[in-house]
This record gives structure tokens, sequence and C-alpha cells, in this order.
């Protein structure tokens, strides 16, 4: 088992090779704060619509990488199988998960055997058939779900979390 | 949907927040977190210049980062009648946890009593009395006029055994030196109350007695030694869940092999490798999943015992160590007594232990390898004993404890680098009082003599019977009818004729009534059955003093004002005293009434300053000052001085071998296995099919008094769950979430159904002294020697009694274990 040190390097790396997605992310995440600095006061932070993928870049029970809202937020986009709730798309299966863990913010990974994530840091699971419901851990928050929009051509956008992420503030930055 | 909140962003803590030291009010681990607090007008920035950290917030922080904290760890509350903004956060500076935050501790501000954001509304804010019918709000002055008058009735026609008392012994949120000492002096200085019992058993015990009848007290060992010790031995803890931080932050090094370069530093000149453990559990828990995750499955031993074997067990380890020659001889020899006689009662063979507790003989022998056999070049191995509540609330207690440490003192770890034999805890501890022997040994069963009609005022400090006693459905029965009759009686007469209303509540407690007064700070279950509740401020609305498991004493500053009118515990006993002082005098029994002078405390401080500064061992070395000057890491009592402004601890106990027994030596008893000792046990096994043994989950702070208003918990457990064998599940046709009643000839109780695949078949595992289905209304009333309840060995049957309720529906009811290549 890998030491804490080598956990945070992991970790490091994981966020690293996270900025090779999420290009449209990191373009709306440049343009945030000019419209916050037009439109002061407002109680919620804007989200961006990114464009993640396409229905068809997703392979049942298999983990499609990907971050939201900017490139130092990875993330992960799952076909189930089966409808879920907040899962989106024909078959109603489609979900999202920030992928950081929220308890320390060490990556986690996905395991297709019972579609849960899962914290190399500290043992932490979280369900993705039930909302990033932690099954068990030690995060004082459920996982962050993506917010979902599929287009008529099967491209899946993010629009926005239902928790705040670890290591930020401000989901959006 | 899983709960969630919904909150993009929090405020951030301005540069110049007030930075105050907290303990984590809960465990027994004590987690070092500071509390920043700001004007509710004001907010920090991303700018470096503009917050605590100073960082640039604008970017994302790393892993383990001290610059974030959670949606959990933010409020609003009242500091000094202002509101101002609050973030409760880990300290990474801590020697204890490092900056980690368990899913109990990281809650403390969002579990803070708020009115701007309508947390934990449940506080209570006034004291409330029986009135017209129902329980309502009036003044102090009033309440414990009540309170006094009533309980002077009962001394002056029963004497002080016509008094019953529920208090708190530990430290932490409900306890502390503070109010451990302010009701220790009300009822063991002042008066001399012996029918009292504490928290969460029927009686005024230890709960590891024999431990100290040896000559060893029971948190003898640092923190530390979890990182050193070549095998960690734990019987009956599940530390993964119950001292969370202590687990990951001490145990985890060793087992995964980063504290190897400490052990090569501190203990030079013997062979070193990763950590090995043993655990003793019947159960597999998530404990023992993450041990084989960090140390592989080969450095793990799970010794999956019969229930309540244990002493069986230990004995045969004994046996076996002393048979090879691996015991401390000279230490043995120099400074204990009665090893020979303990060794021939308690001899047992591998064979007869193998049978008795269902383990291979094989695996008897590699534990008793990993505890005593001399490393590579012949250095004693060095083992570290850790046992909690499969041990404490186990098959006989006292002999269990008492083979345990004879162990750990046989093999020579009591009082070394890597060793110990200890309690993990569950509170922390916080116990100064007046002397205690007039109570007995043993104790009152108080329970029973309640449920027997005995007493007419019943004083709780919070403590709920109704959620954590055994044989709790009759308590409850017995408890409500006999409190009914005080209660009819008080709506007979109009409140305001005091003579008249302490008149009939008089005839009605000698009519076979009882008067019931719950100190607490919130409304417990208990409490319905309650005339009187006086509100009591927590950790943090005052300052307060506790240790953790390895004695380390900090100072928690107040942060925030105490909900409506609620005093700290140690401030209402004194004003109780004062009032009864008052009382008696008038009554013109001026002696009696003398023996309540000494209670003109004005703060919680006065109250530390005449109990723990004049009382503790050490304790003229310790002020809040000096406590707060040692900030989150605090000092390891017994303190033994003060230098260069730092208060002087001690690491370990009994390092130079001299023990508490006679002659400063230390003592090894007679403790052969004898079955189920508690009474009726046997018989119950021998009834019923399921084991429902029980215990606590990770989410969930004990009663789960905090967490029962609070979403994240009640959303994932809307009732107790209860871990089943899944063939055993569908034989009862019984499907995941189905609420199942567990019964028995004590009574019934019911949970949630949660398939798990590592359960054994007929082995249940229930969780503990939850609202919404107390696990104690199965348990027997039977108890040890002692009046020791045994908790963990229940047997009863189960069955549906409902398809998976609503609430219920969205939840996750997957293996708690995290997954292995």
């Amino acid at each position: 088992m890998a030491s804490c040190d080598k956990l945070v390097d992991a970790g490091r790396r994981q966020f690293l090779r996270g900025a090779g997605f999420g290009v449209a992310g990191a373009a709306a995440a440049a343009i945030v704060p000019q419209q916050a600095a037009a439109a002061p006061g407002q109680a919620r932070v804007n989200y961006p619509s990114n464009r993640l993928g396409n229905i068809s870049d997703l392979t049942l029970n298999e983990a499609f990488d990907t971050s939201y809202p900017d490139d130092s937020a990875p993330g992960v986009l799952l076909k189930l199988g089966t409808p879920v709730e907040g899962g989106v798309g024909p078959d109603g299966d489609i979900v999202g998960f920030s992928t950081i863990c929220p308890h320390k913010g060490f990556p986690m990974s996905f395991d297709a055997n019972d579609r849960t994530l899962n914290c190399p840091g500290h043992y932490s699971r979280f369900d993705c058939e039930k909302g990033g419901q932690q099954v068990w851990g030690h995060a004082t928050q459920n996982l962050p779900q993506y917010i979902l929009r599929v287009a008529d051509n099967g491209d899946i956008f993010a629009e926005g979390l239902d928790e705040l992420l670890y290591g930020r503030l401000s989901n959006v930055l | 949907m899983a709960f969630k909140r919904n909150i993009d962003r929090l405020p951030i803590i301005p540069a110049d927040a007030k930075e105050q030291i907290v303990t984590c009010h809960f465990c027994i681990v004590g987690c070092g977190y500071h509390a920043y607090t700001w004007p509710v007008n004001k907010q920090g920035g991303t700018d470096p210049s503009e917050n605590k950290f100073g960082v640039d917030l604008a970017v994302q922080q790393d892993p383990e980062t001290p610059n974030w904290y959670a949606p959990s760890m933010y409020n609003i509350v009242k500091q000094d009648g202002k509101d101002v903004h609050i973030v409760i956060k880990p300290d990474p500076n801590c020697e204890v946890n490092s900056g980690l935050g368990s899913i109990r501790g990281a809650r403390m501000a969002e579990l803070s009593y708020s009115k701007a954001r309508y947390t934990q509304q449940q506080r209570l804010t006034d004291p409330m009395v029986w009135r017209y019918g129902q329980m309502q709000p009036t003044s102090w002055d009033d309440a414990l006029d009540l309170v006094a008058r009533v309980t002077a009735a009962v001394i002056d026609d029963q004497g002080e055994d016509g008094l019953f008392v529920s208090a708190f012994d530990h430290g932490g949120a409900g306890g502390g030196y503070e109010n451990t000492w302010g009701t220790g002096k009300l009822y063991f200085e002042a008066m001399k109350v012996k029918n009292i019992r504490i928290h969460n058993r029927p009686a005024y015990n230890s709960e590891v007695h024999a431990t100290r009848d040896m000559g060893i007290g029971e948190l003898n060992n640092c923190y530390e030694d979890a990182e050193l010790a070549d095998t960690i031995f734990a019987v009956g803890t599940n530390s993964l869940e119950t001292q969370t931080n202590y687990f990951l932050n001490h145990w985890v090094p060793n087992l995964r092999g980063s504290s190897l370069t400490k052990k090569e530093e501190q203990l030079p000149g013997e062979a070193h490798a990763a950590g090995r453990i043993v655990i003793v559990d019947p159960r597999r828990t998530v404990t023992v999943n993450a041990c084989e995750v960090e140390a592989g499955k080969d450095n793990v031993l799970h010794l999956a015992i019969n229930s309540g074997t244990d002493l069986a067990l230990f004995n045969a380890l004994f046996t076996y160590i002393a048979d090879q020659g691996w015991m401390s001889t000279d230490l043995i020899e120099s400074s204990t007594t009665g090893f020979d006689a303990a060794l021939a009662a308690n001899r047992i063979s591998l064979e007869e232990a193998a049978s008795l507790t269902g383990l291979a003989t094989a695996d008897i022998i590699k534990a008793a390898e990993w505890i005593a056999q001399p490393k590579e070049g012949g250095a004693r191995r060095r083992t570290m004993f850790a046992y909690e509540k499969g041990l404490i609330w186990g098959n006989d207690n006292y002999r269990t404890n008492a083979a345990l440490a004879a162990l750990a003192l046989a093999t020579g770890n009591i009082g070394q680098p890597g060793g110990g034999c200890v309690r993990m805890g569950g509170h922390q501890e916080g116990y100064v009082r007046p002397a205690d022997g007039h109570v007995g040994r043993p104790a009152a069963y108080v329970d029973q003599l309640l449920i027997g009609g005995k007493g007419g005022v019943h004083h709780i400090w919070a403590c709920d019977h109704y959620k954590t006693t055994l044989n709790a459905m009759e308590f409850k029965r017995v408890y409500k009818e006999r409190t009914d009759k005080v209660k009819d009686a008080m709506s007979s007469v109009p409140y305001g004729d005091r003579d008249a209303m302490v008149a009939a509540i008089v005839a009605a407690i000698k009519d076979g009534g009882l008067f019931s007064v719950d100190v607490d700070i919130v409304p417990t279950k208990i409490g319905q059955a309650s005339h009187v509740w006086l509100p009591a401020a927590t950790s943090g609305e005052m300052h307060l003093t506790s240790m953790n498991g390895e004695r380390r004493m900090r100072l928690t500053d107040k942060y925030m004002d105490a909900p409506g009118q609620a005093l700290p515990d140690c401030i209402i006993a004194a004003r109780i005293a004062n009032n009864l002082e008052r009382v008696f005098r008038e009554a013109g029994n001026d002696s009696y009434a003398d023996q309540f002078k000494g209670f003109d405390w004005q703060t919680e401080e006065d109250a530390f300053m005449d109990g723990y500064h004049l009382h503790a061992g050490g304790g003229e070395f310790v002020t809040y000052e000096r406590l707060r000057a040692m900030g989150t890491n605090g000092f390891q009592e017994p303190a033994t001085g003060f230098e260069d402004g730092k208060i002087v601890g001690t690491k370990r106990l009994y390092t130079d071998n001299k023990f508490g027994g006679p002659d400063g030596k230390a003592v090894f008893m007679e403790t052969p296995w004898r079955g189920l000792q508690a009474e009726g046990k046997q018989a119950e096994k021998d009834k019923w099919p399921f084991l429902i043994n029980n215990g606590r989950a990770n989410h969930v702070w004990q009663s789960a008094y905090l967490d029962q208003e609070e979403e994240l918990v009640t959303d994932r457990f809307p009732y107790p769950y209860i871990e089943m064998n899944p063939a055993d599940m569908s034989e009862l046709g019984i499907g995941e979430g189905d609420l199942v009643e567990i019964y028995n000839d004590n009574g019934s109780t019911q949970a949630m159904a949660w398939p798990t695949p590592s359960a054994r078949a007929k082995e249940t595992f229930m969780l503990f002294a939850y609202p919404t289905g107390v696990q104690g209304n199965v348990v027997s009333a039977g108890v040890n020697e002692f009046i020791i309840p045994n908790y963990k060995q229940t047997w009863g049957a189960i069955r549906k009694i409902s398809s998976i309720p609503g609430n219920a529906k969205h939840l996750s009811f997957k293996s708690q274990e995290y997954p292995q290549a």
C-alpha cells in the first residue's frame, strides 16, 4: 500500500492528467470572473455549461474520465445500465460525479463490481447508483454529483453541482 | 436521493479572524481543532492577504490541505450576544490527529446551536417544568426551588438513599473535569449518595475493575506506542469506526511500514519490521478490512471467536506463552505477585480453547508467536494490547479483563515503548471527584432498585437510560408508570401554590411515584417522563477540560454563547446545592444545611480551581492560563511540574516497573474459564436462534443525541441497521432495508436489515443506542459480580414487520468494505 506521501503525489498526478480534459470547462471558467464582476452580489456561483462528451463515448459500467467545472476538478461520467435517481439520457442511467474524496481530497477510483467510487486514503466509499451516498466513510457530505443535460445529438453537458468540492471554497474558482 | 446541501461556496475566514483552541468533544481520541470566528458582516477574500491561511484561494488546493473546510465545519452562532461566522476545522499541528477530521468531529460546527441557520433547534434553552399538563418554560429560581424542595422532602423522609442519581463520569461533552467535580462535590461531599449510576451502565463502578485491582491503570501508554509496536493485539475494538483518527494516524503508519524510521531511531539495536495485528472479534469489521488493505492479509490475523469466549483464548495464550518460556521472568520475579498460582488456575490446553472459541489451534499458536516469540536476534517482541467494549460489555468482564492484562504484564509490555495494555475508550476522560468509597462494591444496581419501586427523587445528568441501558423495555415501562403518578398529582393542584404542589408530589412518591429531574442539553427520551428539565451548556459554550486515551489534557475555549439560559453543569450543581442549603436552613436544619457550603462558584473556572487544581494528582501545576498556552497538544497526565512556561507531563506510566498493587507490585489473578457468566445468558443462547451482537457506526456519535437532528445522519440512518447474513435473510423473507423486529423474552425492538455477506450465519450486528430502535430493549438484566452489563451476548429471534419504508428506499446497502485486489 502506498504511503500517504505517495497518495498525495498520486493526487497531483491525477490533477495533472485531468488537465487533458474539459477544455470547454477551462474556457468557461476563464469567463466567469468577468460575469461575476458585471453582476456582483449574486447569491450563487454561475456554473458553466460544459460539454463533457457524447453518449456514444460511454461504455456500460466503465469510468469515462472528465472534469467539471474546470480542469482542476476531476470527475467521471458513468453509464450504469439501469435507471437511477438523477440519471439522464434515454435510459436514465447516465450520472456524473466528482472523483475527489470530500474527506481529504484523494483521487478515487471506480469499482465496476459494485458501482462505487472508493478512496485509497481512508477507505471511504460512495454509491454511484444512490446519488453518491457515502456507503461508509469519513466525509461529512455525500459525493458532489453533476447536474447533467443531454442534447438531441447525444452531447452530455454538466451544468451544476449539488455539494461543495473538496479543496475550494467556491465551486467555480 | 442522498442528502445534498446544495452549498456552492462558503464565506472565507478573514486574516484577522479570532482563533480559539478546541478539542473535539465527542470520542476518546480528542482530536485537536481550531474555532475561527469573525463578525457576521465581514468576510475574507481569495487573495493571500485577505484570508487566515495566507494563500491564494482562487486555485484548487491539494489533498490534505489545511486551507479548506467542508460545509459541515461552518455555521453562524452567537458570541457575546452577537452573530458571528464560525469555522471549526481540524488542526494539522495536533499530534493526535495531524489535521484529520472524522465524520463525527468534523460536524461540530453544524451540530452547534444556531438560530440564524436553524441548526440544533432541539437544544434546551430554558428550565422547563410540568405545569398544566405539559412541559413549560420557567425561571431558574422557580425550577431550582421546586427541585430543592422536593429533594429535601425526600431526604427528610427516606434519607439520602431516597435520592437516586444518574450522572456522567467522563470527559468531553456532557462531562469534563469541571462538571464531574461539580456533581461529585454535590453528591459525594455535601451528601453521601450511594444509589448512583453512570450513563451507560446501571451502577457506579469501573468498567475495568480488574486491571485496576491488578495495580495497572487502564490508560498506561501513549498513542505513539501504536507506531512502535511489533504487534498490536486488538480485542473487541472496532477502532476504525470508534477511535477513528487514532487508528488512521497512529496504527495505519505502523501497518504500512511508514513508522519504521521512527522505530529504528527510538529503539535501536533490535530487529524491526512493519507492524502486524491480531484482531479478536466475532465479527469481520471494517477495521479488519482496513488492516488487510494496509498490512496485507499475511500480517493480519483475525480471530473470529465464538461470541463471549475471549477468556478461554487469553488463558490459552497465557499457558502456551509460559510453556514456551517467552515470559519476562525477571520482571515477573521482581515486580509482580501471584504468577504461579494464576498460571496453575488458568491453565487450559490449546485443544480445549480451540473447541470453546471455535478457532484452529494453529491460529492460537500463531497469535502467541506474534505476541511473544522473541524477535530475530533475541530481543523481546513489543506488543500493544488494546481492548474496548467487546471485552468490557462482554461475557465475564472482570476475569477477561484480568486475563488480558496478565498477558501484557507477563510478556513485559506494560510501561515499555511499543507496549501498553489499554482500553481504547468511548468518551474522553475527565474524572475528579471526592472519595466514592461509601458507594460500596458491588455498587447498588440502580436500575433494578428503580424497577423495584425504590427511591423518591431521581436526578439525571446527561444520561438517557431509555436508549443506553440494559433491560430497557422493562425499565421504561416501570419508570413511566412511577413518574406518571407524580405528573397526575402535579396536575391536581395549582402550580402557584408551592406548598400544595410539594405536598401533592410527596404524597404521590409515598404511593410509589418518582420525581424526575433531567439535566441535559436536549430533550431526551427519558426526559419525556421527567417533571423538570434543566438546560445545560456543552463544550465550547463553556470552557471545558478533559483528557484523551493517552491521558492528554487540553482546554477547549468557550467560543460561543450557550443557548438561552443554559448553564454549565457544574454551575447547575452549585445552584442546586445553594437551594438545598436555603431550603434546609429555612426548615431549621442548620447543621445539614451547612454541608452545602462551598458552592459559591460563579464560573466553570471556579469549579476547575476548586476541583482539578486542588484535588487531581498534579493538579497544582495546572491552570486555564497554562493549559491555553499548551494549545491543542496540551500535556499528558499526570503533571509533574511547570518549567519554562510549560506544564511537564508523563508520556507513559509504569516505566520504572513500579505498579499500583501492594508494595508497588502488580498482581496476577486466578481467572479460570467458567462459561457464560451472567445469569440467564446460557439459557437465552440455547433458546433463541440469532446472536444480536451490537455496537457503533462511524457516522453516529453516542446515542445520536445531536445526530438525531442532523440531516446527514438521519438521512443515512432513519433506523438503526442490523447486519445479517444474506442466506438468513432469504430464509426469513427479508429484503434489504426491510424493517425487522428483534425479540426475545426481555423485549423487542426494530432495525432495518443490511445484507452483509461477511456476517456469519445466525450472527447479526445491530447499531446500539439509536433513538428509532433501542437495542437495549432485548438485553437481559444479567450482569457480572460488580454489576457490569453484558450487552454483547444477547440472543433473540428476528421477523419482518414491514417492507422497506419510504424514507429508506434511497439508501445504499452495499458492502462497507473497501475493495481489495
